[in-house]
């Protein structure tokens, strides 16, 4: 049985306005920056409540890294969100020089991750945005898995870090069913099933779908573990050595391209301290497209069947190389 | 110092001197002593390759011992090929280099100044080649937007860029129009004459509700005849014996 119950769809990214908003009321230094569409990327509560720590800078979003750059020099903690394809990829050299190598806490947040943004198409969904960010000295990367969590990490980006972060979101309702209870702390993924027959490392979105696909493995006798890996960067390399060592088997799931994305950085640990077969589910190199946010995840291999179909085949991969011992 | 780290770049530093000495020993409200104190001036250097000059001033100013020049661009060094405040060299504001970015992070150096009612001010330098980013008018715009009158830009007119003349690489005159459309007051002046420069950054000072840009027309390679206005000098060293002779010619 799924242990978690959905409180009922929620975008992720009202969880990031509610914690960008509740940071500000703690901390007159927080400011916001905003590139126009302000309501889309949850900055709404932040520019309607604290007007006077809200700084419109128009459609030019190199300029807004920059000016938060000089905004955190002077002690301000500078939070700025777009959506994921411009803030992640349009300013990449601001982020890369003058955020990172100043090594200064800035808060990056990208809206509209994934083929889950629908209609909009391509342009639109970022899918490349984890492997950019996670790429650069000293940033952050963080990926919630529901408006909960959302809101806890985003406080957490806000009030915990000290560099560079990047945080991403999505902005179809969906399932809302971690507890403001439950232990977040960057760095630190959470077991959110119990099993030993295979793990499911799943991000954003794909943890929801994660929990289904374990529960359909079960029906046939596959006990699969179920990590939420909500920091990218740094990885929970403990958790995914446990994971390898204990249960042999290894899929990934997210919203994102397979390359450069949450499955390389697992890799990156599996293949240096504990080999064991993997598979990725995620987009496999091609552009989104329009459509429902749902036709687009099954379309692309982003639910619960695909990571089922990913999890029979490490399964059979991890029995080969057993009977070959 | 250029001979000796064997590369970097040359004509810029040499026509910046005579500005960074009037804006490190005339204009500028700071201290070396505490190079971090809240009320310093500060100064964003968007051109990072043109770190010597900025190195040079800032080790006669006081912020570090001169014979530490000698190190420029060597391994280990806090003087790195361009800026990088990450190695704790005294008096750096910005790790800057890629061109385009510095007027944006100055721009927020002088928001957040104005939110929290200081005074203190805020210089950036610039190419002029660095123009042709697109997102150095991000920032222009934004400047001018929030009437930021504690921020004076200065523009290194010496009409030259690494491929040629900036006007048949990629024109920018007319450049004084240009920034005044986005808002800003424009000041031309001489960036080779003190007192010219001296007159300009007293101008700016009193600017009210618009950033200002200096435009300070110089000569690339100013002192050596030899180099002078030629643009193979951008970004080439001297040999020993050059510098050498170059030297004691701008004694």
């Amino acid at each position: 049985m799924n242990p978690y119950k959905n409180r009922g769809d929620k975008p992720t990214k009202t969880g990031f306005a509610e914690g960008l908003l509740e940071a500000g009321l703690r901390n007159p230094q927080v400011v916001c920056l905003g590139a126009d569409i302000t309501t889309s990327v949850g900055c709404n509560l932040f520019a309607e409540t604290l007007p006077h720590r809200f700084i419109s800078l128009g459609i030019a979003e190199q300029n807004c890294v920059g000016v938060a750059a000089g905004l955190a020099l002077e002690g301000k903690t500078p939070v700025f969100s777009t959506y994921g394809v411009f803030a992640a990829l349009r300013t990449t050299d601001q982020i890369r020089i003058s955020v990172c190598y100043n090594n200064l806490h800035v808060v990056i947040g990208g809206a509209h991750a994934g083929v889950s943004v629908g209609p909009d198409g391509a342009t639109h969904q970022a899918l490349e945005d984890i492997a950019v960010m996670r790429v650069l000295p000293g940033m952050t990367v963080l990926s919630p898995c529901d408006a909960m969590q959302t809101r806890v990490a985003t406080l957490a980006a806000i009030e915990q870090c000290n560099g560079p972060v990047y945080i991403r979101f999505g902005r179809e309702a969906m399932p809302d069913f971690t507890s403001d209870i439950m232990d977040f702390t960057i760095g630190k993924s959470q077991i959110l099933r119990a099993g030993n027959d295979l793990t499911i490392i799943a991000t954003g979105h794909m943890v929801w779908e994660a929990l289904q696909a374990a529960e359909i493995l079960e029906t046939s006798g596959i006990g699969a573990r179920v990590i939420n890996m909500h920091t990218i960067k740094p990885i929970d390399r403990d958790a995914i050595i446990l994971a390898a060592g204990e249960t042999g088997a290894i899929v990934t799931a997210e919203e994102h391209q397979i390359i450069g994305g949450l499955g390389s950085a697992v890799a990156e640990v599996v293949v240096q301290h504990h080999p064991v077969p993997m598979a990725f589910a995620g987009m496999q190199d091609h552009f989104g497209e329009s459509g429902e946010p749902r036709q687009l995840m099954e379309k692309y291999g982003m639910t619960a069947r695909a990571i089922v179909e990913a999890g029979l085949t490490v399964i059979k991969f991890k029995m080969q190389i057993a009977k070959c011992n | 110092m250029l001979a000796g780290a064997g590369s970097g770049h040359l004509g810029g530093s040499l026509g910046l001197a005579d500005i960074f000495t009037t804006l490190y020993f005339s204009v500028l409200n700071h201290d070396p002593v505490q190079p971090s104190w809240s009320g310093r001036d500060r100064v964003v250097l968007s051109i990072g390759h043109v770190a010597p000059v900025l190195y040079a001033t800032l080790a006669h100013a006081g912020y570090f011992p001169l014979n530490e020049l000698k190190t420029l661009r060597k391994l280990g060094s806090r003087l790195q090929g361009h800026p990088g405040r990450d190695h704790g060299l005294p008096g750096i504001e910005l790790s800057a280099g890629s061109l385009g970015q510095g007027l944006s992070v100055a721009v927020g150096m002088a928001i957040a100044a104005k939110m929290d009612r200081k005074n203190h001010r805020i210089y950036s330098i610039h190419g002029d080649g660095e123009l042709q980013e697109g997102s150095v008018w991000e920032a222009a715009m934004s400047a001018s937007h929030y009437k930021l009158d504690n921020f004076v830009a200065i523009v290194d007119r010496n009409g030259l860029q690494i491929d040629g003349k900036t006007e048949d690489v990629m024109k920018l005159e007319p450049l004084a129009e240009k920034w005044r459309s986005f808002g800003w007051q424009v000041l031309n002046c001489d960036g080779n004459d003190i007192d010219q420069l001296l007159d300009v950054f007293a101008k700016a000072q009193i600017s009210q509700n618009a950033p200002s840009v200096i435009i300070a027309k110089t000569l690339m390679g100013k002192g050596i005849r030899s180099i002078e206005g030629d643009y193979h000098w951008h970004g080439k060293v001297p040999t020993t014996e050059q510098a050498l002779e170059f030297l004691e010619q701008l004694r």
